[in-house]
């Protein structure tokens, strides 16, 4: 009875996600049928990428840090992903940036990214024997830094540099370069694979990390090769649709609150549909109800920054 | 047989535990006593390689601990910390399943669950096993912890005071299971307390550090005496046999007059 409950909710949320899904494909669909559909299908599907990679990145990020309130945006992928765009502008202006085609753009986004992630956590386990509270703190000093970096820059460059800058800088949902999505899914589909024969070991991580060792997890190896498929998906949500900061945070605590097991198994699923159903009714409601076109990351950070502050303010670090 | 050479642990630039070396015969229950901040947890510590050793070496059935893979070592031995907290939502249940996870990995078995429920038994959790953690009391939570460490059922189980926040039945109930499971089932107890009339009465070797060393071990009757019990603790101690059992009386100052 205990292994059916979970079960339920998960039908239930993948019910909601369909739902949500096909409400999107058709509502206010006007027009050739042959044309709406590929083209809300793209997007569609950038959507979903986004919200696997987001959802599944947050729960494994606090699984392995042991809290559930830092994300890895919080901890400063964000501003990584700010500085290189500004770098980028700053170097080359805005318009090489404009014209550069879609795909190198995403993946030199992504490869600066994953790289300069992984040199971060392999520089402070090498150094502080693992100590992941450190690891958040400097994350958060080190976004501080590169932060205030980018802002002089954007002081530096030119005035319409600038505003192709600001529109690089908001996360947007609108429709991606089939190409980037095939790469993107690919590329998440091997971060997915990694996870997969790693969840019974996440699942006793929760319990912190002598207990784990103590059973037999080897903590090092497995912290970071999950900080390492967390880096490739930040990396690659950031690069499709700029950077999310608080949305991870609202799927993975939905989760948890919802799900009546602590199993990964059955979690990491449980988020990722709620990201579904966030993100896609959502964008569905906005677009296709009403006809505004970017209000949904500004609603959805919203949001998630509420419950972000909720938690801090419960004093819940747990 | 646990077999401790030379180890060595400091913080900064004191010396927490100082050229310990120490043969801890396989079955049977060895006590660990000494005052506080002796170094017995650091001890347990490093002994279950939750602890890096700043020198020496400690082998478990002849596997070096630093280099025999964590999950190998998982099926042999056994470890319960001071303290335990866990930030995550769990019941009894599911801490205590936890115990399994270094023979099915993830995929209990019939024979699992079996263990999960001989030690919610055990422990006497039957009632509590769907209560969440942080829903206990200190001893009920004491107890799940145990039980996660019996299910696992190794063969060297070290334990840094399980008796921590029982009460008089528990306590007295976990060290006979203790010492059923060292007679019946040979398993290697090693078990840090502060009652030493625990260690009295149901070990068969204990050892007294103090200060970072071992200062006296040895069969109960060598050890349980006002000599080195005075001197240990800095405290006068008495010690009356009672039912041929060997009892330390030390809760008021000598009244005698
Ligand atoms: N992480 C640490 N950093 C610095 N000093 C430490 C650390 N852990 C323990 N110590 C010191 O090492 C000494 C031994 O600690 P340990 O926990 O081993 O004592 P203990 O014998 O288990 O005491 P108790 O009976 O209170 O549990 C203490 O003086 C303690 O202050
Ligand atoms: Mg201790």
């Amino acid at each position: 009875m205990t292994s059916l409950r979970p079960r339920q909710v998960l039908l239930g949320l993948a019910g909601l996600a369909l739902f949500s899904m096909v409400l999107f494909m058709v509502w206010n669909a006007k027009g050739a049928w042959d044309f709406v559909l590929p083209f809300r299908g793209r997007k569609l599907w950038g959507l979903l990428l986004c919200a696997w990679a987001i959802a599944v990145s947050t729960v494994l990020f606090q699984t392995v840090t042991g809290n559930r309130i830092l994300t890895p945006a919080i901890m400063g992928f964000d501003a990584l992903y700010q500085m290189v765009q500004t770098l980028f502008v700053f170097a080359f202006g805005g318009f090489a940036y404009l014209t550069l085609p879609a795909e190198l753009r995403f993946l030199g986004n992504a490869v600066v990214m994953v790289g300069l992630s992984t040199l971060l956590f392999r520089w402070l386990f090498g150094r502080h024997g693992g100590s992941l509270h450190l690891l958040v703190l400097v994350g958060i000093v080190f976004g501080v830094l590169l932060r205030s970096l980018a802002g002089l820059m954007q002081r530096l460059i030119n005035p319409n540099d600038f505003v192709v800058l600001q529109d690089a800088m908001f996360a947007s949902f609108g429709a991606i370069a089939p190409t980037l999505l095939l790469i993107s899914t690919i590329v998440l589909g091997l971060a997915s694979l990694v996870i997969l024969p790693l969840l019974p070991q996440l699942d006793v991580l929760l319990l912190g990390r002598t207990p784990a060792i103590g059973l037999g997890v080897n903590h090092k190896r497995t912290v970071s090769l999950v900080l390492g498929v967390v880096a490739v998906m930040v990396s690659v949500s950031t690069a499709l649709v700029g950077p999310v900061l608080f949305f991870g945070l609202l799927a993975a605590n939905l989760a948890y609150l919802i799900m009546p097991t602590h199993r990964h198994a059955a979690v990491l699923p449980a988020a990722a549909l709620l990201a579904v159903i966030g993100l896609v009714a959502g964008q569905a409601v906005l677009e296709h109800g009403f006809g505004f076109d970017t209000a949904l990351s500004i609603i959805i950070e919203f949001a998630g920054g509420l419950v972000f502050l909720i938690l801090l303010l419960r004093g819940g670090n747990r | 047989m646990i077999r401790i050479a030379g180890l060595r642990k400091s913080y900064g630039s004191t010396l927490i535990v100082d050229d310990v070396s120490l043969t801890l015969p396989a079955g049977g229950i060895t006590a660990i006593i000494g005052p506080n901040g002796a170094g017995k947890s650091t001890l347990l510590g490093m002994i279950s390689r939750l602890l890096p050793m700043d020198a020496g070496t400690v082998t478990v059935d002849g596997l070096d601990v630093t280099r025999t893979p964590s999950d190998v070592l998982a099926k042999r031995l056994a470890v319960l910390r001071q303290d335990n907290h866990i930030a995550a939502r769990l019941t009894v249940r599911d801490l205590v399943a936890f115990g399994r996870y270094p023979h099915a990995k993830g995929r209990p078995t019939i024979a699992d669950e079996n263990k999960i429920n001989e030690a919610i038994a055990f422990l006497d959790l039957g009632a509590l096993e769907h209560r969440f953690l942080d829903e206990l009391s200190g001893g009920q939570r004491q107890r799940a912890f145990v039980a996660m460490v019996l299910a696992q059922d190794t063969d060297y189980v070290l334990l840094d005071e399980p008796l921590n926040n029982l009460d008089l039945k528990h306590a007295a109930r976990m060290m006979q299971l203790l010492r059923r499971a060292a007679r019946e089932l040979g398993k290697t107890i090693v078990i840090v307390l502060h009652d030493i009339n625990f260690a009295s009465v149901y070990a068969d070797h204990i050892v007294c550090m103090q200060a970072g060393r071992v200062a006296h071990q040895g069969q109960p009757e060598t050890i349980i005496t006002p000599e080195v019990l005075s001197l240990v603790y800095q405290l006068p101690v008495r010690v009356e046999l009672i039912d041929g059992q060997r009892i330390s009386i030390y809760y008021q100052e000598d009244r005698t007059p």
